[in-house]
């Protein structure tokens, strides 16, 4: 029997985030959990959007992403792994798999959001499909389907939407694939049915409504860094000290602040350094942004 | 259309509060989505583009249709500034939260906000200068060579609203295609062509 989202009660989800605080103990689980900062609401985390498929404007995906067919949906898992395949979004992320994570989300154009998330690690996915030795980055890719999407329509840019991780980034288990947030399944406009959330690295790396899963041996060409690999890097850690080209990196707007919120100060890797540094050691990451 | 020349300046004025009170209005009822910040800030800047370009179209059609507006530029050119000043101060305030040393390094050091500095230094000029008293003062030809800045001012301001994109969006690219025709009826050797100017000048 197919376990849909109607059949998760927030009963199991609020165990399950137990099962979580419990589980990974207190090292990752208290700043992963964002503890101090209330969560955006529903209704700001939904009408405040990068997904260019919908448009280029904020509330684009809002008005736009409703005609997007997110069931049936099928996740193409290839390359390097031992049982590649066409996978829905329940065999990746089971009902009684599911977590709450809350994550800050920090934009490359400067603002910041708290979404709780529900999604499960990208690393049970991984491990589900059997990651063969060779294997040494993560491709992925968004839905192409212009009829739905129609700023496909347009040679605005090259789609499908293309993202990548290394392979220890994508094993990080602070790293989910979600498919649900504030309890409820993935809004369209946050990239139904399931996308990926990566919270240390700049928003665009969490890439959305998720088609395509491939291990490859070579890094992978992503979206904006073919676009403008001046301006957007590989691996687009978030960093204070690193600036966008055009715009300082420094400090970020928090939405849903007010009017006279001001600016607060970007934490390098976002916050999440004690969980995500050492997989940089040693790297120069003005160079590697 | 003869009838519009005989419309006080104060009509322009009122009109030109509207978008203003607009955003005002929006605001305070909440009308203005997730990010009211964003939204105000944009909006004042391309409410001070919106009469930039008015204010270009006033010589072509005093050339073209032989309808002389001229009175309303010097209105639409001060509403322009206010607007840049407003958009400036939303930036400085409810933007950047008035972090001065930030602000101050990234005008510096940002080539769109540096470009939007001075168009904004530009406009303030002109509209310092627009006064019967400045420009009797100056005379003729000083004010023309003076005001003759808004033709680079105007298409900076659309480079400055370009370069803060991580695309290139329509609207923006539609009005400085725009501004462009505009700006070239301006050349002398367009105007000799259309006749609008004595070959001898």
């Amino acid at each position: 029997m197919k376990l849909s989202w109607s059949d998760v009660t927030p009963e199991a989800l609020f165990l399950n985030r137990r099962a979580f605080i419990a589980g990974l103990g207190v090292a990752a689980a208290a700043p992963a959990l964002a503890a101090a900062e209330e969560p955006n609401s529903f209704e700001q985390i939904t009408n405040y959007n990068n997904f260019y498929e919908f448009g280029f404007g904020k509330t684009d995906p809002a008005d736009n992403a409703g005609a997007l067919t997110t069931d049936p949906w099928a996740v193409e898992i290839g390359g390097l792994v031992d049982r590649p395949g066409s996978y829905s979004v329940a065999d990746l992320a089971p009902g009684n798999a599911v977590e709450e994570r809350i994550y800050r989300l920090r934009c490359v154009e400067a603002w910041s959001m708290v979404i709780p998330w529900l999604g499960v690690p990208l690393a049970s996915v991984l491990n589900k499909v059997g990651v063969q030795s060779g294997a040494k980055f993560v491709a992925f890719e968004t839905l192409y389907r212009p009829d739905e999407m129609p700023e496909q329509r347009r040679n605005s840019m090259d789609w499908p939407y293309r993202e990548g991780l290394r392979l220890d980034e994508a094993m990080h288990p602070l790293t989910i694939l979600a498919t649900g947030l504030y309890g409820k399944p993935m809004p369209n406009q946050n990239g139904a049915p399931i996308r990926l959330v990566v919270p240390w690295k700049y928003g665009f790396k969490s890439i959305k409504s998720i088609v395509k899963i491939t291990l490859t041996d070579r890094q992978p060409v992503t979206t904006w860094q073919a676009m403008q690999p001046r301006e957007y890097g590989f691996y687009a850690n978030v960093n204070p000290t690193v600036d966008h080209p055009r715009w300082s990196q420094a400090t970020e707007r928090r939405i849903g602040a007010g009017l006279l919120g001001g600016r607060q100060e970007t934490l390098m890797f976002n916050g999440y350094g004690d969980q995500v540094a050492q997989l940089y050691a040693g790297m120069d990451l003005a160079r590697d942004y | 259309m003869h009838r519009i020349r005989r419309l006080p300046t104060g009509v322009v004025w009122a009109l030109g509060t509207l978008p203003l009170v607009l955003l005002v209005w929006d605001t305070l009822v909440g009308n203005l989505g997730v990010d009211p910040v964003r939204d105000i800030e944009h909006r004042l800047g391309r409410t001070a583009v919106y009469f930039l370009l008015a204010s270009l179209c006033i010589t072509p059609i005093l050339r073209m249709a032989r309808v002389n507006l001229v009175k309303f530029r010097r209105p639409l050119g001060l509403l322009a500034a206010s607007y840049a000043g407003l958009h400036l101060l939303s930036w400085a305030v409810l933007d950047m939260g008035l972090l001065w040393s930030q602000m101050l390094k990234d005008i510096a050091k940002r080539p769109y906000l540096t470009i939007g500095m001075g168009v904004l230094v530009i406009l303030l000029v002109l509209a310092a200068t627009s006064s019967n008293a400045v420009i009797r003062k100056l005379g003729p030809v000083r004010w023309r060579a003076i005001h003759r800045w808004v033709y680079l001012a105007a298409p900076l301001a659309v480079f400055h609203w370009l370069l803060a994109y991580k695309i290139w969006p329509g609207k923006p690219l539609a009005i400085l295609a725009a501004m462009a025709v505009l700006l070239a009826f301006r050349l002398p050797l367009l105007q000799r062509h259309l006749g609008w100017r004595a070959r001898s000048a």
